[in-house]
């Protein structure tokens, strides 16, 4: 993972482009690549922090170059064969060698508004926090996953090795960095912790200002 | 290999490179092999298109802030629970399991980003638009949210703070912008009206009434 997904406060990225009467898909393949990659995830051979992940995983320039969907798409390929739901060969030439043994959890059409409704909640049975409300931390430096090198996590380098103070407490959840690994769930605390802004930058827009984020126990130590 | 030569904008060592270069058709590959290989239901893909384009909205988010504007005990609920609270409205579902609703104030106003990919409540106001999932919005609002929001023509007062929400785990955050002035005696259906997407982001703020 190369890490240019990770670009909170970066410089040079110019104005932001709003369009007020911009449609749902743009163009009419955005909502195709939406659907086949929800409907891909359906057959249950990945979860959602390992196709983050696969997101992330692209090279860098295509990282970059790519518009969204582009990244869904080209991550859902590269998934695909890495999960050998489709071979190379069959993405390359476009060709089928034949039914895969998972067509038995093909999304159906009438399924659809039911599984979009249930969702998939984070939230597990776990430990009780360790960090009560208003408690001061500090976050983990670098940002980094710690048992994968280059692996995913979900602490963004921007907030690395700063202080901070537990906002709020949201039970135990699914950790990022082993889950998208297939190293299982492994359930953490999740808080929201609250930065200052001039902590994080060393010189805030204005005064007062200040930044939230949701950060799991492991990602914070007591502030000495 | 082929893909050496015509794909070189590509990074090559990846699976995707070998797909077409043009994303539509890169996408109408994999539907076609997927559909072929008996993965995937054309009429599925369908399915969800028309939930997200026609079913699933700002609208439902608008709902929600206007019964809080109307409400006392329901702004109180939301404020405390808004996951079971939208949940009992319907909407509930995916990127939307865990909600938390932040409220504005004349002392504070929240803005909502996800830095590291593109996290949005989903149930409340359905797909990201453009701008949220850009890099500029996504690399920017965290350092300089003022400078962002006046790219929105919003122009915070002073003494007015800014909270910036980053989303890097499964929260999903909504914005209860404050209430205009003369809203009084609106019904919810006219309150709603005046909520606007991104004053459920935290790039704009809500119409005035005419």
């Amino acid at each position: 993972m190369s890490r240019v997904h990770d670009m909170g406060g970066r410089w040079g990225d110019g104005t932001v482009p709003v369009d007020p009467d911009e449609p749902v898909f743009k163009d009419e393949w955005h909502g195709r690549a939406l659907a086949v990659t929800l409907a891909a995830g359906a057959l249950g051979q990945w979860t959602l922090d390992t196709s983050r992940h696969a997101r992330e995983a692209l090279g860098t320039k295509d990282y970059t170059r790519f518009g969204y969907y582009e990244k869904w798409i080209s991550a859902l390929a590269d998934l695909l064969v890495a999960k050998g739901v489709v071979s190379r060969e069959e993405l390359a030439t476009g060709q089928s060698n034949g039914d895969s043994p998972l067509a038995d959890r093909k999304l159906l059409a009438e399924r659809v508004p039911a599984v979009l409704a249930k969702g998939g909640p984070s939230a597990r049975d776990g430990a009780a926090p360790l960090y009560p409300v208003g408690a001061r931390v500090t976050t983990r430096r670098p940002a980094r996953n710690v048992m994968v090198e280059g692996g995913h996590t979900r602490l963004p380098a921007y907030a690395a090795g700063v202080e901070g103070v537990i906002l709020s407490q949201h039970g135990a959840h699914v950790l990022p960095d082993t889950n998208a690994h297939g190293m299982g769930e492994c359930p953490e605390p999740l808080y929201t912790v609250l930065f200052r802004a001039s902590d994080l930058w060393g010189r805030a827009e204005n005064e007062g200002d200040e930044v939230t984020l949701d950060l799991w126990e492991s990602y914070l130590e007591p502030l000495a | 290999m082929p893909h050496d030569h015509h794909y070189h904008d590509h990074d090559h060592d990846h699976d995707h490179a070998v797909l077409p270069p043009e994303p539509a058709l890169r996408v109408k590959a994999l539907e076609t092999l997927l559909t072929e290989k008996g993965l995937i239901d054309p009429a599925a893909l369908d399915a969800i298109i028309d939930i997200y384009q026609n079913q699933v909205g700002p609208q439902n988010g608008a709902l929600v802030v206007a019964k809080a504007w109307a409400d006392p005990d329901f702004k109180a609920r939301l404020l405390a629970d808004a996951t079971e609270v939208v949940a009992e409205l319907g909407f509930y579902g995916r990127q939307g399991e865990h909600i938390t609703v932040v409220e504005n104030t004349s002392e504070r106003h929240n803005v909502i980003v996800c830095t590291l990919c593109s996290c949005y409540p989903w149930p409340l106001l359905g797909i990201p638009p453009g701008w949220y999932k850009s890099d500029a919005y996504r690399a920017r609002v965290v350092r300089e949210p003022r400078a962002v929001l006046a790219e929105f023509g919003l122009a915070l007062p002073e003494g007015q703070a800014v909270r910036v929400w980053d989303s890097t785990a499964e929260m999903r955050y909504l914005v209860l912008p404050m209430r205009p002035e003369g809203t009084e005696g609106l019904s919810v259906g006219e309150l709603a009206a005046l909520v606007t997407r991104d004053s459920m982001v935290g790039t704009g703020v809500p119409k005035v009434p005419a």
